[in-house]
């Protein structure tokens, strides 16, 4: 027998069914708790399809306009349910159109299950029409990928391929099927994987670890918490506020950690890193311990490493391995599921509070309010600008929607302003900044939270890098809000050319189409404003509006996002203008 | 600051033995800009357990890294990183000279002697010479033969063993049942 049905082998313990390849493919994902699926059809997974057309009661398909959408989409139904999204994309243009979301998944840990049809085993490596090497072009981009050459392979690789996604770290994984495989029948029986002897998914509590973390916490005077997303990946939003509450630190929050705690808790310090708030990036070099949870210390967050928390030690809490010590040394590395970890840690800590420390964090908060929040939220010029329009749509859903954005300025004052009471609430594209990713991705988080409000933020670049998906949003009746922040320019990148590049604006400026008539030929109610006065109004319709709805806010051409540490300084030299 | 020293180090890697392996190990070097020195594969002393022996030049900042980055691949069942002076390793390497050159003079004969190579395999054409050793003293020998036309030389790459008394790889594997009893 070859390795890789070797691999896949398990004796078989229950009954068996006779059925096609394409079939068990639909058992196996119901087996999985699969209800719905993002996906795309092509030749080569035309026999899965056909098998989906007798399980439409069952899973609902959403038919995108493109594969990238397809995948976005999973990523914000998994990113709003913590189930793992499913994609099913056909051969070779089909497949490679995926490789964006799952780069994107990867480097956010979103657990996806993309199943992509490829061509006849006999026609592999013969340049066949719509053929790809899949497993060699996904390899670097998913967590694990897989090649499916036998019917009775499919049960055993999905069961692997759903543990893979959604244990340990979670990430995307690709089961490329041929055509043959899925045609072919089988003894269809299925075992869900429980374990993989190569791959441990998390590592046992390490106590002496913990006492160690315990010993500096409790010798701390001026601690600082580093929210992260494994925090929300673990289901750990409880354990964290009564690890916060018993030390009263004051805990700042990464991009993807946003939510994890309600933005009004008074713990809650603010946003780190490039755009963050000014408090937990000043302060960062003041604090004499961090402590890391469920982060990985992107460039994004840390800036120079070797002007980073110099004064600090570091407890770093983390479920993968290969993250300590990567970006910054762990003076205590806390390996594990933070889910369990910090219970541990909490009892062993000591009830303590940090006032004059946290004071200290309230008076950068009046500086940054009075150089830079006051005029952005509050403007007083006739323009509209991106924080105003933020804050007065996260009021307008009583600061409890799902914001989900795009990539550039909107993205980081969606961070900034947006409010939150509730966790796994914003879906966003951290760690690849894939512009076009906000409006997929929010058609599969409402999708994923039928009963709550779902706002995305796009700007007038990445709006147009996805814009079909209209199409989808239509069809499938999907009522996310759409709030278009446009400018006319790539917002982000003008900023940087203002402040790095002497105002060169080399092919920043766009010159756009009439988005509302862009919107009514979807048939998607829509609103344009242009002055502060319509702003409310606008807003109520939006919010009042039953199914989809794009309001789109002409605001300031040449608005910037402060405070900003530039790209390569010290998080201690970030600019408040 | 100046920048840390390279080393040589030599890595073990276990891994399930399945296709594409090579390259899910190899992306890692080539991403972080790492040349491979030496590689060979071959099946493990444990049945159906693969091991790869690379060799690299690296900073051991960025060796442990790497490891890691190497372990996390979902088939990859553990990354040893050794130091030279924490295993003994072996290269083979094979020199064709002609066999006239071999009778013209008592030369190449006192060449093998001397550095412990044995012949192969003589025919009226070739001769066939074999060395193991380290890199160093196989380049050595070529560079001696060299002068009396060596037509093909070839090297292996490194295998290597290390001075623990225990298989290290059985004592892991051990662990890493017992860690799974703790989480479950």
């Amino acid at each position: 027998m070859e390795p890789q049905s070797q691999l896949l082998m398990k004796e078989k313990t229950t009954e068996t069914t006779r059925m096609s390849g394409s079939e068990a493919v639909m058992q196996s994902l119901l087996k999985e708790d699969t209800s719905i699926i993002f996906g795309y059809p092509g030749g080569a997974i035309m026999p899965i399809y056909d098998a989906l057309y007798n399980y439409h009661d069952q899973i609902h398909h959403v038919l995108t306009r493109h594969e990238q959408g397809a995948v976005h989409a999973a990523q914000g139904y998994a990113r709003v349910t913590g189930k793992v999204g499913v994609c099913f994309a056909t051969s070779g243009p089909g497949a490679t159109n995926t490789i964006t979301g799952l780069a994107d998944a990867m480097m956010d840990s979103t657990p996806l299950v993309v199943i992509t049809g490829q061509v006849v085993s006999s026609l592999l490596g013969t340049d066949a029409f719509q053929e790809t090497d899949v497993v060699g072009v996904t390899q670097p981009v998913t967590k694990w990928n897989y090649q499916v050459r036998k019917a009775e392979d499919i049960p055993a690789a999905l069961a692997r391929a759903f543990f893979i996604a959604r244990s340990g770290r979670p990430g995307p994984v690709v089961v490329d099927i041929t055509k043959d495989a899925q045609i072919k029948e089988l003894d269809y029986s299925y075992e869900p994987v429980t374990g993989i002897r190569s791959y441990k998914p998390e590592s046992p509590i390490d106590f002496h670890q913990i006492d160690e973390a315990a010993h500096l916490i409790n010798l701390a005077q001026k601690p600082l918490i580093l929210v992260g997303q494994g925090v929300v990946l673990g289901n750990a939003e409880n354990e964290l506020m009564e690890f916060i509450e018993k030390t009263g630190m004051p805990a700042a929050w990464t991009v993807l950690g946003l939510s994890a705690m309600p933005t009004e808790h008074p713990l809650n310090v603010g946003m780190l890193g490039m755009h963050g708030n000014y408090g937990p990036n000043i302060k960062t070099n003041e604090a004499d311990l961090i402590i890391a949870i469920g982060m990985r210390f992107d460039d994004r967050v840390t800036g120079d490493l070797s002007k980073y928390a110099t004064n600090a030690k570091v407890i770093h809490m983390e479920i993968d391995p290969a993250e300590i010590n990567k970006n910054v040394h762990a003076d205590v590395p806390v390996l594990g599921n933070v889910k369990k970890t910090l219970p541990v840690l909490t009892e062993k800590v000591s009830q303590n509070e940090h006032k004059e420390w946290l004071a200290e964090f309230k008076a950068c908060d009046r500086i940054e309010y009075d150089r830079i929040i006051e005029k952005e939220v509050n403007p007083i010029d006739k323009g509209m600008t991106m924080g105003e329009v933020i804050s007065r749509v996260s009021s307008a859903f009583n600061d409890d929607a799902v914001m989900v954005t795009d990539v550039g300025q909107h993205q980081m004052m969606g961070a900034r302003y947006f409010r939150f009471k509730q966790t796994r609430s914003v879906v966003t594209s951290g760690g690849l900044g894939t512009m076009g990713f906000g409006l997929p991705a929010a058609m599969g988080a409402k999708l994923g939270t039928p009963d709550r409000p779902v706002c995305v933020f796009v700007g007038d670049g990445g709006f147009q890098m996805t814009i079909q998906e209209l199409g989808t949003i239509f069809q499938t009746k999907i009522p996310v809000k759409i709030v278009l922040l446009n400018n006319n320019f790539l917002g982000m990148v003008r900023q940087w050319q203002e402040l790095f590049f002497d105002k060169r604006y080399a092919s920043t400026e766009l010159i756009n189409p009439d988005f509302q008539t862009i919107a009514k030929g979807y048939h998607v109610p829509s609103v344009k404003i242009t002055e502060h006065d319509d702003l409310d109004g606008a807003i109520k319709q939006m919010v009042d509006s039953e199914g989809p709805f794009l309001m789109e806010v002409v605001v300031e051409k040449e608005g910037n996002v402060f405070p900003m540490v530039p790209a390569g300084a010290s998080v201690s030299d970030i600019r408040l203008e | 600051m100046q920048a840390p020293d390279k080393e040589e180090f030599t890595l073990s890697v276990y891994s399930e033995n399945h296709v594409g392996l090579l390259n899910q190990i190899t992306t890692v070097f080539t991403r972080r800009h790492i040349n491979i020195e030496s590689l060979t594969t071959s099946e493990s002393a444990i049945s159906g357990i693969h091991k790869f022996t690379i060799v690299v030049y690296a900073t051991a900042n960025h060796i442990e890294k790497l490891a890691k980055q190497i372990e996390k691949r979902i088939d990859v069942l553990k990354v040893f990183v050794f130091r030279a002076d924490e295993i003994i390793h072996q290269e083979v390497a094979l020199y064709k000279v002609s066999t006239g050159s071999l009778l013209g003079g008592n030369e190449i004969e006192k060449l093998v002697r001397q550095y412990g190579a044995r012949i192969l395999e003589i025919t009226p054409e070739f001769t066939v010479i074999e060395k193991t050793g380290h890199k160093s003293e196989t380049q050595e020998l070529f560079e001696k033969l060299d002068p009396y036309g060596v037509s093909q030389f070839v090297r292996s790459g490194r295998i290597a063993i290390t001075k623990n008394k225990k298989e290290l790889l059985e004592t892991y594997l051990k662990k890493l049942e017992k860690d799974q009893t703790q989480l479950n």
